[in-house]
């Protein structure tokens, strides 16, 4: 039976704001439990919340930059529950009105394939308290630091079919929050959060499945896992003959499995009902009009500038837009070398620098090599002074911290030997060393050319100009 | 001198500019009279004896300086409502019985500002709800007319504290009625602002939309004074309305000539006592007299006014009071087993019975499947009453009707008939639900129990109303009789 996979996600990014988006306490991550919480959060009695204009902002930003509507008018609503680390018993969220709706996002996966994903709803809302469960010895500890941190709730139609779209659609999102720069987009800090909501139906089919929810999945191969988890199980269940219970799983990344967050399901009313304490927030439309010209470069655009002006091929040109931060780099580079040659700057950047950080497990920004470092060493390889394997050495060098690009040529005496004559001296030896494979290139195999060039190589310390070597061995061997 | 407590805020603030009498003198007077009399009233929680006489000794130094305003070193009583600085705040619920307010509200700081002696935290009914005063976990308070009857409600203490002249002024808050009703039932002058006119921020919330707080004091210049002193908008509450504060004192002498008057008929129906009609017909007498014309109108929508109420201000309070969850502060139950066994029995003990009610028809009218029902439904009809009010005021300056449909009735008469007792607020609860303001006025008696009679403004139109009712008070002396209670 041919199943098809129905998926939605919804993503509560973290927004960048310095406060509260009720109060005044401060949004920095990792201080001491309850150091970060004023009366407002703590839901004191009496204590009322004013709106951090800031969070608006950015929520018109990330409007704009999803070609959705922005509501000139909007409300804030209360969900009311009851949970300990809920200080007032409701969450002030937006409900029937948001202030950001009815967008898209162009993706693109696999072998060039692009698909429209739908924004039905971005709002605005707080984030609650943390409950601690250990080391209280049968009680529970409540931080109350992250309540009232402002959060973006971004709700995805569900357009998505498949685990690879669904992390496509979830990568742009995350390089959109940060392009924007309304988000950090720290996944492990929570930041950037994800919930998938995931049904099954047979192809062809147009009605919905029963879905399931999947909460918090902090990683971009863990929303993979947990998709294709899902998806597995529930055409294990439909094709066992049972049927998909619609509640709400939690993905255990050590287990590599979905489990039921709650026993029994509860049917929660969350009675949601405007909240009285705050007023519509009406945008003028000039003040949205205006907020166009503090939108920064998209992916999008960025890439495609990438391709037009610095002549790179689409794949790269979208690894290297991917993420704001690698762009900023990449761009850096390009600059240090006066823009002299781009391509060689996004095989860098792409090759040894992203293999080195895979490889040392490190963020770019930790990297021991800047851009402008970086840019530094590409410079000796345009003008000639190291060729592009000797580079590769002048690298791990600096990688190491063992100095600039030009220290490390300097001190190990790697400049690039371009002295003829110098040259013509290696190419004889060479040439008389290797009789036997000089007469079996003269006699037509011309496969032995490589093995010769690289005696001349190895015989210069892999200093000589590749091209020269290239240029003048052929001449001799042909004479 | 004239007895000390007989004397209005404005008379002790003149005694003390001429210095004939010192902050310290007149706090402690107050604090005497508190002490001998309000065993019979209940009308204080908490009285801050320490604490007023330090800030009055304060007061005096600044007068001595020359630094002294209008109000330097008068005392006033606040609701219990009113979030205070490491004092009880107990909203007379059990609930917030241990609860010290690590903050002063706006209002409370305002107040202080203005160099005013807090002598104490008044009685009220439990969370603001309740129109006798008998919710209160304190305690009922005692009308200083007749002990036997209700001081109106929920800020009954305050009322009552200043009908006793147990101090000169007090701050109350209305949701429906809470300070209207109270003036009138204990003989004393009280103004409902306009929606957003004093700041909500550390007043605790009872119904968010309707809840606004304001002055009690014995004539309606003082409340002039106090209401000067309580105004302005307050970055802290985004419902407060950034509106010029007039000089409310300086508006009282105007002439009433030209002035129109409106009578709602719907005020006259039946329902209100033949006797309290009386009063009121000759209190427009009086204004008639006073040069303004009367004319009738109606608000065909009033009737309906109660129901809404209880809706929207039931839905607010079921949620306003979820944060009371024995988690964080106030009363916790002993030894819960789960969370939901402290949830439970937390909220249980710490809540009295029309607390519990009210949240319970909130919960109700909020719940998915009859929100469009109740809460929708109530908020279309809550314009309809706005309306209704905007249209009169397109022909009438105010309005005048009766604060109450009676005078004061016995404690514990209406106590187990909750529907009985929400009919008590049918004048007042209509301007709560439009956000206007309104200010009761004595307006004489009825079997020796006073009568009140209420003034209805426009938005931001209390200059108006405290104009009025001061040349009213120019003419009357109902403002100045003292129960015999408190001699």
């Amino acid at each position: 039976m041919q199943w098809e996979a129905v998926i939605g996600l919804e993503v509560h990014a973290q927004l960048k704001t310095h406060s509260k988006i009720f109060s005044g306490a401060s949004t920095a991550f990792g201080a001491s439990p309850n150091t970060q919480a004023c009366a407002i959060d703590l839901g004191m009695p009496g204590v009322l919340p004013v709106l951090n204009k800031e969070a608006v902002r950015m929520a018109v930003l990330f409007g704009l930059a999803t070609n959705s509507q922005i509501a000139h008018r909007s409300i804030f609503a209360r969900k009311n529950y009851f949970y300990p680390d809920l200080p007032k018993g409701y969450q002030i969220s937006q409900y029937e009105l948001p202030i950001v709706h009815s967008g898209f996002l162009d993706i693109e996966f696999g072998d060039n394939q692009t698909k429209r994903i739908g924004i039905t709803r971005a709002h605005l809302e707080e984030d609650a308290g943390k409950s601690l469960h250990e080391d209280f010895h049968h009680h529970s500890g409540i931080d109350l630091n992250r309540a009232g941190t402002p959060l973006l709730e971004i709700v995805s139609e569900p357009d998505l079919r498949s685990a690879q779209e669904a992390v496509a659609y979830l990568k742009l999102l995350h390089a959109l929050v940060c392009y924007i720069d309304i988000c950090d987009g720290n996944m492990q800090e929570g930041s950037f959060r994800c919930d998938a909501n995931v049904s099954i139906r047979r192809k062809g089919e147009t009605g919905f499945g029963t879905r399931t929810e999947t909460k918090n999945i902090n990683s971009f191969r863990f929303v993979e896992q947990a998709i294709n988890f899902e998806i597995q199980r529930q055409i294990e269940v439909l094709e066992g003959g049972g049927k998909i219970v619609q509640q709400t799983m939690l993905w255990d990344s050590v287990k590599q499995r979905n489990r039921p967050m709650r026993d029994k399901e509860e049917a929660n009313d969350y009675r949601y009902f405007p909240d009285p304490d705050l007023l519509p927030v009406i945008l003028d439309p000039q003040f949205v009009e205006g907020m166009k010209a503090h939108l920064p470069e998209l992916p999008a655009n960025k890439r495609q500038r990438f391709i037009e002006v610095f002549g790179l091929k689409a794949y790269d040109a979208g690894v290297l837009t991917a993420e704001k931060t690698l762009a900023d780099y990449y761009e850096t580079v390009v600059d240090t070398i006066d823009k002299k040659d781009p391509k060689l700057a996004a095989n860098w950047v792409m090759g040894e620098l992203l293999g080195a950080l895979n490889k040392a497990n490190l963020s770019l920004e930790k990297s021991p090599v800047s851009a402008v470092q970086l840019g530094q060493l590409l410079l000796r390889i345009i003008d000639n002074t190291i060729s592009g394997k000797i580079a590769k050495t002048v690298f791990e060098a600096m990688w190491a911290q063992e100095g600039s690009a030009d220290e490390i040529i300097e001190r190990q005496g790697l400049k690039q030997v371009t002295d003829f004559g110098a040259i013509e001296k290696a190419i004889d030896e060479v040439i008389a060393n290797n009789a036997a494979q000089v007469a079996d290139y003269r006699s037509g195999n011309e496969r032995v050319f490589g093995f010769l060039v690289g005696q001349v190589m190895k015989a210069t310390k892999g200093k000589a100009n590749p091209a020269q070597v290239n240029e003048l061995l052929k001449k001799k061997l042909s004479s | 001198m004239t007895a000390i407590h007989t004397m209005t805020l404005a008379q002790l603030s003149e005694e003390l500019a001429k210095k004939t009498l010192s902050s310290v003198e007149l706090t402690q007077y107050f604090l005497d009279r508190i002490e001998k009399l309000d065993k019979k009233y209940n009308s204080f929680i908490t009285v801050t004896a320490e604490h007023a006489l330090e800030k009055a000794k304060q007061c005096d130094a600044v007068r001595a300086q020359n630094q002294a305003g209008p109000l330097t070193g008068l005392p006033i009583a606040h609701k219990d409502i009113f979030c205070t600085k490491g004092i009880k705040t107990s909203c007379g619920s059990k609930m917030l019985d241990n609860f010290i307010s690590p903050y002063d509200a706006t209002m409370v700081s305002q107040v202080d500002a203005a160099g005013m002696v807090m002598l104490g935290k008044t009685n009220m009914d439990e969370f603001a709800m309740g129109s006798s005063n008998e919710t209160s976990f304190y305690g009922p308070v005692h009308n200083p007319w007749d002990l036997n009857t209700v001081p109106g409600g929920s800020s009954g203490g305050s009322a009552a504290a200043v009908a006793a002249r147990l101090t000169p002024a007090s701050s109350g808050t209305d949701t429906g009625g809470s300070i209207r009703q109270p003036a009138a039932l204990c003989g004393v002058t009280g103004l409902k602002p306009t929606y957003g006119r004093i700041s909500r921020y550390g007043m605790i919330a009872f119904a968010s939309s309707l809840d606004q707080g304001g002055p009690f004091a014995q004539t309606a210049e003082d409340v002039a004074m106090l209401l000067q002193a309580m105004s302005g908008f307050d970055p802290k509450d985004s419902t407060s309305v950034d509106v010029p504060v007039p000089d409310y004192v300086a508006l009282l002498n105007q002439s009433l000539s030209g002035k129109i008057i409106g009578i709602p008929k719907e005020y006259f129906k039946q329902g209100l006592d033949r006797e309290v009609e009386k009063r009121v017909q000759d209190a427009i007498a009086t204004f008639e007299k006073l040069g303004a014309r009367i004319q009738e109108v109606s608000l065909p929508t009033s009737p309906l006014s109660i129901s809404v109420y209880y809706v929207v201000a039931s839905a607010e309070c079921s949620s306003n009071l979820s944060r009371f969850d024995g988690v964080r502060y106030g009363h916790r139950c002993d030894n819960p087993k789960d969370l939901e066994d402290l949830y439970k029995r937390s909220r249980s003990e710490g809540f009295g019975d029309e607390v519990k009610r009210r949240i319970m028809v909130g919960t109700y009218a909020l719940s998915s499947g009859y929100y469009d029902a109740y809460y929708l439904k109530a908020q279309k009809v809550r314009k309809l009453i706005s309306d209704d009010f905007k249209r009169v005021f397109e022909q009438v300056d105010f309005l005048i009707g009766p604060t109450t449909p009676t005078p004061a009735f016995k404690i514990g008469e209406k106590a187990n008939d909750p529907v009985s007792m929400y009919l008590s607020d049918i004048y007042t609860i209509a301007t709560n639900l439009a956000g206007l303001p309104g200010l009761s006025i004595p307006a004489g008696f009825v079997n020796d129990l006073p009568v009140g009679v209420q003034l209805t403004g426009k938005h931001f139109d209390e200059g108006l109303l405290l104009n009025a009712a001061h040349c009213y008070q120019q003419q009357t002396d109902w403002h100045k009789r003292i129960p015999k209670s408190c001699a």
